[in-house]
């Protein structure tokens, strides 16, 4: 036992590279040791405790600089792999998930179920989100994908006393385990495919990205191949929402609690798009069947997801189709990224941006549920500028930015896949997103207007109204830090993109 | 000449500081609120102004008082560039002045909510000096939509008749219109491949190589319509007239006055340089839909009873000599309607405003129930028949107007002599309409409607604090008409320069 040995070993170390992964798994277990050590009154601390050690997890991260905490490459035996683009999905799903945790705080404050539970998974999901996003190994796709999956089928039925959210929880339970087992169907022939010693590029490890798409160079005419990257693009779509594999988002996200809401639109779409971003590059000797394929899902993508949301009226529903709308446009950036290097940065600032503006809106919807949040419509918004200004001031920056318009970050997102689309000549796709744009307008200016439009008729109908409680009248400096910080970002990146400039020039 | 490029940077940030101060200083009461936000509309005159006293085409370049900034979007090619060449300053100069008069009147107005009206205002003014002081195109898009958003939400809430669905069809049209002309820039910036928004590397980069005629054509095709919206060129004119029938008085000022002129703007210092080919082709749609706005709308202009519908209709109309001044594609053509844009700005936005404070006495716009007002309100009574002599372009001493259409009429004349029947037929129609408007209005009996309402209460003359804004208006309006040469010697000089404006002269 030389020091040389201790050397080696060190070297040969690289559980660090994953630092934040198992910081989070103990940060999870610790919450739930916590509520067993702690006596009953320090229970409300925990949530807070959780945002906390989230919080320096990020910090941590971020200062450790931009590429992989000093890792680069691929570790684990090829099962990671560390680059930037992961670096950031990394930062996207721990922003998330502070987001997140902290709307679970109040919405469960209105519930007596058991809290910490929901911060435990909700951890566990992160991590595994966060290594789906620098999976470079089938199999570690798909164990970190189901990690979450699971996880998921738990938050979504989490008011266990709601019939509803039961409801949610069964489809998106069956609908889950479909698109898993398609996923899954998907490998297998891809494994199957690549394995096969007697064609060129054949290896014994095909589900590694890196000999995966070595063997598709050479056999790009392979049908098993072809077969195992539709049914794992259809796996992926499900995740996404991608039509015609929407189906079961309106009704998931109208039953789900808000926090889980907001975790399904902001955190499984990115993972979605992290898995697809880096899928092409494995799919890339296959670009004539692929790119042909996301073109079609883009547009009927867009199409339906805007044409869906124009007459609904429920909130958690409009908010779910809406994003199906923006998942289309997400998947124009991955087309565009083909030709255009930047177009990934590009999907990346069209995330945050909706990660931020989702914030903004969640935040608000959770504060105006009530006790049973799943039948909140246009018409609770009503007066809300009046009852609380703050929350329709955040409302109205989060809408606006989901609608793209200037000067918010939305807009920026949506300007950077549109000169990337127009630099990839997909034309057709820019039309398509045009229309959606302005179809878009009209459901998002029906929030607007319901949140702010109705004030004065209201007053001038009958004053006699009884008095409503003012929404988010327990906002607390937290509260109103997480909305300050969500609106503010919105606000400033849509016209100073300086810190990110030289990040987005790739 | 760049010395004074700070104050081209205060122009744009000073509102937008106010705007914010105004919210700020609401807790201090009315007056800290009316100071402050008429600080933050009375500065950039100031500036402007003085910038206009400064402006020399001798020493100026391509444009005077140039600044740089980066924003972070280099990896677009954009870059917050500011500067004024003549056709630019002439439109600065009348965007603070109608912002200063309408600011003026909204800050005495009874509006609700008043901080927030002024708030929504000053964003809008700041938005407006951006328009027509940007040199990048991006920012030029970016500082419209600035403008353009406020309006959308003052019509909602402050709006009179009918004002959500004005401004839900404001909306959808301007979006639309707006996002056709943002793809037609992506395709300028996408197919130059100076990858640059910068105008002037634009221009530089295109006078050597030139667009194929194709892309032209479509890109011509994009900005056209999409600008045509924004402009209401007819059939895409049915916002216009709603929405400033329903916008409160001093919103519709700007945007009738000001903002609109975007696109004509638009047309002229970017779409035609840059695609001349473009313009070539789609020439004849241009000459007979401006028909349709000359005569078809003056017609309908002519059928109304609503006295601010009429204004807003006889705006749409007006745009229609503006297109087939820029159809003709010379110097005195484009001059002549830069020329009028400004003249049309200040007019229109005066007419606006005194058929506001003509309905604050009579509590009617519609002009069957008025009928002499003139012994009651002498001053408002000049005024008025000062305003709209001017807006129906009668040959008088003083009346900028005049001298505009005069102009374009020459040009045209030389383009297409047929055209200068419609156009004529076209004056003798505005002055019917408007003739008989002033004849309703002040003339005549005082009708039983308005007797009945002046038993409720006395109707008095201008006050003062109404005759500030009209009488900024009416100055600045007589200057230009007395000394043209202040407006049009920079303006030559600026078109001079452009390569397609000056060739079609000999």
């Amino acid at each position: 036992m030389s020091t040389e040995y201790f050397q080696k070993i060190a070297e040969t170390n690289v559980w660090g590279a994953i630092a934040p992964e198992l910081a989070l798994g103990i940060l999870a277990l610790a919450l739930l040791a916590m509520e067993v050590i702690l006596p009953k009154v320090a229970h409300g601390l925990i949530p807070r405790l959780a945002i906390l050690g989230q919080l320096i997890i990020l910090g941590v991260m971020l200062t450790a600089g931009s590429s992989g905490l000093g890792y680069t490459g691929e570790a684990f035996g090829g099962m990671l792999s560390f680059s930037e683009t992961g670096q950031l999905f990394r930062a996207f799903f721990l922003g998330t998930s502070i987001f997140v945790s902290y709307l679970g705080m109040v919405s469960l404050e209105k519930k007596t179920l058991p809290q910490v539970e929901y911060f435990h998974i909700l951890l566990v999901i992160t991590g595994a989100l966060m290594l789906l996003a620098q999976a470079n190994h089938f199999v570690m796709l798909f164990v970190a994908l189901e990690t979450a999956t699971v996880g998921f089928y738990i938050l979504v039925s989490y008011f266990r006393d709601k019939a509803v959210s039961l409801e949610a929880g069964l489809k998106y339970l069956i609908m889950g385990a479909l698109s898993s087992s398609i996923l899954l169907f998907g490998i297998v022939l891809l494994y199957g495919a690549g394995s096969n010693m007697a064609l060129a590029g054949g290896s014994v490890d095909p589900l590694n990205f890196g000999n995966l798409q070595k063997f598709l160079a050479a056999n790009p005419s392979d049908m098993l191949g072809l077969l195992g990257m539709l049914l794992v693009i259809s796996g992926i779509a499900f995740k996404i929402g991608v039509f015609p594999f929407q189906i079961w988002i309106p009704d998931v996200y109208q039953g789900a609690p808000i926090p889980t809401t907001a975790l399904l639109a902001i955190a499984s779409k990115g993972a979605g798009f992290a898995m697809l971003l880096n899928l092409t590059t494995v799919f890339s000797p296959l670009s004539e069947w692929l790119y042909p394929l996301l073109s079609v899902l883009a547009a009927l993508t867009i199409l339906f997801g805007n044409f869906a949301a124009l007459t609904q009226r429920n909130v958690k529903r409009l908010i779910g189709l809406s994003g199906v709308s923006h998942a289309g446009f997400l998947l124009i950036g991955v087309i565009a990224a083909e030709k255009v290097d930047w177009a990934t940065n590009a999907i990346l600032f069209y995330l945050f941006a909706y990660l931020l503006a989702s914030a903004a809106v969640f935040s608000v919807l959770a504060h105006l549920g009530k006790e049973d949040d799943s039948e909140l419509t246009l018409d609770d918004l009503g007066d809300l500028a009046k009852r609380n200004g703050f929350l329709g001031l955040a409302l109205a920056v989060g809408i606006g930015s989901l609608a793209g318009i200037p000067p918010l970050a939305g807009f920026i997102g949506k300007l950077l896949i549109f000169v990337a689309a127009f630099k990839a000549e997909l034309y057709g796709l820019l039309g398509v997103a045009v229309i959606g744009v302005v179809v878009s307008i009209y459901y998002y200016f029906g929030i607007i207007k319901a949140a702010f439009f109705e004030v004065w008729r209201y007053q001038d109908e009958d004053e006699e109204t009884p008095e409503e409680p003012v929404p988010g009248e327990s906002l607390q400096l937290l509260g109103k830090l997480a909305i300050l910080v969500a609106v503010v970002g919105t606000i400033v990146l849509g016209f100073y993109q300086s810190p990110l400039g030289s990040w987005l020039a790739g | 000449m760049n010395d004074f490029a700070s104050l081209v940077q205060l122009s744009i940030a000073v509102p937008i500081i106010a705007a914010f101060l105004t919210l700020y200083v609401e807790k201090w009461g009315r007056p800290a609120v009316q100071i402050v936000s008429v600080t933050g509309f009375a500065l950039p005159a100031i500036f402007a102004l003085f910038l206009w006293g400064f402006y020399d085409p001798a020493i100026a370049g391509d444009y005077a008082f140039v600044s740089k900034m980066d924003t972070g979007l280099s990896i677009i090619g954009v870059s917050l560039h500011l500067g004024l060449n003549g056709i630019g300053l002439p439109l600065f100069v009348m965007a603070s002045v109608v912002g200063l008069a309408a600011g003026l009147f909204a800050a005495q107005s009874k509006a609700e909510n008043l901080p927030r009206y002024l708030f929504c205002l000053l964003i809008m003014q700041g938005g407006l000096m951006g328009v027509f002081a940007s040199i990048d195109l991006f920012f030029f898009y970016f500082f419209h939509e600035l403008a353009l958003i406020p309006t959308f939400i003052m019509v909602g809430i402050w709006g009179g008749r009918d004002r959500n669905y004005a401004a839900m069809k404001m909306t959808i049209y301007l979006t639309l219109g707006a996002m056709l002309s943002l793809v037609g820039l992506i395709a300028i910036y996408v197919k130059s491949g100076a990858d640059s928004f910068d105008l002037i590397t634009l221009k530089a980069h295109l006078a050597e190589a030139p667009l194929a005629e194709s892309v032209q054509n479509y890109a011509f095709g994009l900005l056209l319509f999409g600008f045509g919206i924004l402009v209401s060129l007819w059939p895409l004119h049915t916002w216009a007239p709603l929405g400033y029938g329903a916008a409160p008085s001093s919103a519709a000022m700007l945007h009738a006055g000001v903002l609109k002129k975007f696109g004509l703007y638009g047309l002229i210092q970017v779409a035609v340089p840059l695609l001349p080919d473009g313009l070539k082709q789609w020439e004849s749609w241009i000459v007979w839909l401006a028909l349709g706005n000359i005569l078809i709308i003056g017609l309908i202009t002519m059928a109304q009873r609503d006295l601010k519908q009429m204004i807003g209709y006889s705006s749409v109309m007006h745009m229609g000599y503006a297109f087939l001044g820029i159809a003709a594609m010379s110097v005195l053509g484009v001059g002549g309607v830069v020329f009028m844009m400004v003249a049309h700005g200040l007019t229109v936005a005066l007419l606006f405003m005194l058929s506001t404070m003509i309905h604050h006495r009579t509590q009617t716009f519609e002009m069957d129930e008025m009928g002499g007002l003139s012994k009651k309100a002498p001053v408002l009574s000049a005024f008025f028949v000062c305003a709209m002599m001017a807006s129906i372009a009668l040959p008088g001493p003083g009346l900028a107007n005049f001298w505009a259409e005069l102009s374009i009429f020459i040009a045209i004349y030389q383009f297409k002599s047929w055209l200068i029947y419609a156009a004529v037929a076209g004056i003798v129609i505005s002055a019917i309409y408007g003739l008989r408007a002033i004849a309703n209005v002040f003339f005549g009996e005082e009708s039983e409607e308005f007797v009945e309402s002046q038993k409720e209460f006395a109707v008095s003359d201008m006050t003062w604090a109404e005759r500030v804004p009209a009488l900024i208006l009416i100055i600045v309006m007589f200057f230009i008409g007395f000394f043209p040469k202040t407006v049009t010697e920079s303006l030559n000089d600026s078109l001079a320069k452009e390569a397609v404006y000056a060739q079609t002269e000999q």
